[in-house]
């Protein structure tokens, strides 16, 4: 796991999520993590499509189902773009 | 400034640098996540910041969450509190014809319509069936929601203009013939542009064209808008929001009157000083041409009304000859209202350009290519709104046209030729220095007013002077200008209107008193003058044409109200002056009241006085 990518996701997430960045560890999932309903991960979605310059298929979507899970797949994205 | 120290701030109750902080932020980076955290936090300390209040209800066909944030936002920069409903999915008929609708218990001040050609119209968007028969149907279905809304509401309406698909359903064959999907949608977009003509504060977004400036294929994401109804791009999100902002800032009285430039860099290449007026770089040839293209720009928003205004560093006789002489030169002295060119500090300059032009400083925008000027000005003057800026001028006419503060909802008469009026208005007040008396001032001013009813063709003008007026009006109550004309449709009340004319030029449409008579008493609702006639009697013209029409009708009594707030001192004595008796008074503001039964109030010899009805 790319520390920097961790590091970036919790931060959207935070500011998304309108908490800090305690709000949002690493291993806070979409029932830990208060606010994370499906409006707001839309908004997170799009909000890390926008800050890496990538996109997620609607199916990605529902893989997020944690902080760690959802920067792995930011990190695959990176990796296959050959950004990482 | 880190999150962590914003929060810091905000929690030490620091509310106002916290917001220079949070502004900061949002222009270092505008993105999704920026907003919500600036949106977040704003929301925690709005109560104890000045910001005006505006309630928005977006109906809409897909999912617009995503862009709230930013709106929010956005919104809060410009020192609006922009509290947001967004109605169900597709009800938007529902919403805006049952009065027990929710939205009607919101009580929006804006309300907008926004739903993609693919809901209100399927047929245009898979151009199957009649298209010119769609189109038609499209627009009046909106239109009569409108018409139902409007029967019970006064809230202005922005309807979403219809979106062009990125590639035409039928290929090249769509352009060839008379008909085709791309100019029924058009034809659908004019014919709700027609709709909104029909009604008072009612406004198309043009969505399709703002698709299309970004990128038809960039702007949408096919696979979300099918699997969730999420169909706009991240960067399309903030995109709208920022569309938006040109409405709301007009909507909030968020807008800029002056916009004062810097010279060397910014008006044309290189400084005056050192390279003298043939070497600096101004005229066909790049990057000369450049600069020429942003004077264009600069003249372009003069006739949008603004008034233009130089803040530069410099040796005034070294830059008058370029402004009046050098031959590539578009712009010229009398293209701007208020000119300082010296060596003092820019924010006394803005401040002096203002107080000269008689706005406040949230009026004043600034162009500058230097970025410590703009970061002094911004530590002295947070209300000065500062274009940001490279040092490219194309860069700059960009900024320029991205920002919000320079839109204009409608544009009266009196805008287009507003630099010409300050123009007078300065020979006017170098007559006044050589005049003996004030009187004699006055007289020789040759000043002839109309008074008038408030009428179709001046109620834009009427609006805009209840919204803009600061100093000279005693209620300072804000109306729209559906508002006025409804307030002028009840018989009991009237709006008078004044013209002045002097032997200087036309000053146009400069003040107006709202008033309203039941029985023997006549209450003044509003009255102001624009700053261009402020000191000239006026007032007195306009109070003895309402006191005469107050006692015509009956009344014997004739009671006006001030309201203090923070710019209309110059209004504070008017019924003092004017022979009325305080009944009231509180620590916001007092009661007048004059008895028409034995006093009246006479128009000073000065000015001829016309009734036009």
């Amino acid at each position: 796991m790319n520390d920097t990518v961790l590091l970036d996701v919790r931060r959207l997430a935070a500011d998304v999520l309108k908490t800090t960045l305690a709000g949002v560890p690493a291993a806070g999932t979409r029932d830990t993590i208060a606010g994370w309903d499906s409006m707001a991960h839309v908004n997170l979605v799009l909000a890390l499509e926008q800050n890496f310059d990538i996109q997620f298929k609607p199916e990605e979507m529902l893989e997020m189902l944690s902080i760690e899970l959802t920067a792995m797949l930011v990190e695959e994205k990176l990796a296959e773009r050959g950004r990482l | 400034m880190t999150r962590e120290e914003i929060d810091n701030l905000i929690a030490a109750g620091e509310a106002v640098p916290a917001a220079e902080a949070l502004k900061g932020f949002l222009r270092a980076s505008p993105s999704a996540g920026t907003a919500a955290f600036v949106a977040s936090r704003f929301e925690q300390i709005a109560d104890r910041l000045k910001l005006t209040p505006l309630r928005a209800a977006f109906l809409r066909s897909f999912t617009i969450e995503p862009m709230i944030p930013a709106l929010r936002a956005l919104a809060y920069e410009a020192g609006i509190d922009l509290r947001v409903m967004v109605g169900d999915h597709n009800v938007i008929a529902q919403a805006l014809i049952d009065p027990r609708s929710s939205l009607h218990a919101f009580n929006a001040d804006l309300v907008v319509i926004a739903a993609l050609t693919s809901d209100l119209a399927p047929a245009l968007w898979h151009a199957d069936g009649d298209l010119k028969v769609a189109a038609a149907d499209a627009a009046e279905q909106v239109g009569a929601w409108i018409a139902a809304f409007r029967a019970h509401s006064a809230a202005t309406i922005i309807i979403q203009g219809l979106e062009q698909p990125p590639y035409p359903v039928d290929g090249l064959l769509d352009a060839f013939g008379g008909a085709g999907q791309r100019r029924a949608i058009e034809a659908a977009n004019q014919a709700l542009a027609l709709v909104a003509t029909r009604h008072r504060g009612v406004f198309v977004l043009d969505y399709d064209a703002l698709a299309a400036r970004h990128g038809r294929l960039a702007w949408s994401d096919p696979a979300k808008d099918l699997a969730m109804r999420v169909p706009l791009r991240p960067e399309a999100y903030q995109w709208l929001a920022q569309e938006y902002m040109r409405f709301i800032r007009p909507l909030a009285q968020k807008t800029c009157k002056v916009l004062a430039v810097d010279l060397d860099n910014t008006l044309w290449g290189g400084v005056v000083g050192e390279d003298g007026p043939d070497g600096i770089r101004i005229g066909v040839d790049y990057p000369g041409s450049a600069y020429r293209a942003l004077q264009r720009e600069l003249k372009a928003l003069q006739r949008r009304g603004l008034l233009l205004a130089i803040c530069s560093k410099n040796n005034p006789n070294d830059a008058l000859a370029v402004l009046r002489d050098h031959p590539e030169m578009l712009l010229r002295p009398e293209d701007f209202a208020a000119v300082r060119m010296n060596w003092d500090d820019k924010a006394a300059n803005l401040r002096a350009i203002a107080s000269e032009l008689n706005v406040g400083i949230d009026a004043v925008a600034l162009l500058d290519d230097n970025p410590a000027e703009r970061d002094w000005v911004r530590s002295q003057l947070p209300e000065v709104h500062i274009i940001e800026v490279t040092t490219d001028p194309l860069a700059m006419i960009e900024a320029l046209r991205r920002s919000a503060v320079f839109e204009r909802l409608a544009l009266s008469a009196e805008d287009r030729v507003r630099t010409e009026q300050y123009r007078q208005q300065h020979e006017r007040s170098k007559a006044a220095e050589t005049a003996h008396s004030v009187e004699d001032f006055l007289r020789s001013l040759g000043m002839k007013a109309t008074l008038d009813e408030v009428r179709p063709a001046t109620l834009s003008r009427v609006a805009q002077l209840t919204q803009k007026t600061n100093q000279f009006n005693v209620t300072t109550r804000r109306y729209t200008e559906e508002e006025i004309s409804r307030f002028a449709a009840d018989p009991s009340q009237f709006v008078r209107t004044i013209r002045v004319a002097d032997r200087y030029g036309d000053n146009g449409l400069v003040g107006l008193v709202m008033g309203r008579i039941d029985r023997d008493q006549c209450e003044i609702d509003t009255m102001l003058l624009s700053c261009r006639v402020i000191g000239r009697d006026v007032e007195t013209a306009l109070l003895a044409d309402v006191a005469s029409r107050a006692q015509s009708a009956g009344a014997t009594i004739l009671t006006g109200h001030f309201r203090t707030t923070a710019k209309n001192a110059p209004a504070s004595d008017v019924f003092a002056r004017h022979g009325f008796t305080k009944v009231e008074e509180a620590a916001d503001g007092s009661k007048w009241q004059l008895d028409l039964r034995r006093q009246s109030v006479k128009t000073p010899e000065w000015i001829a006085v016309e009734s036009a009805s």
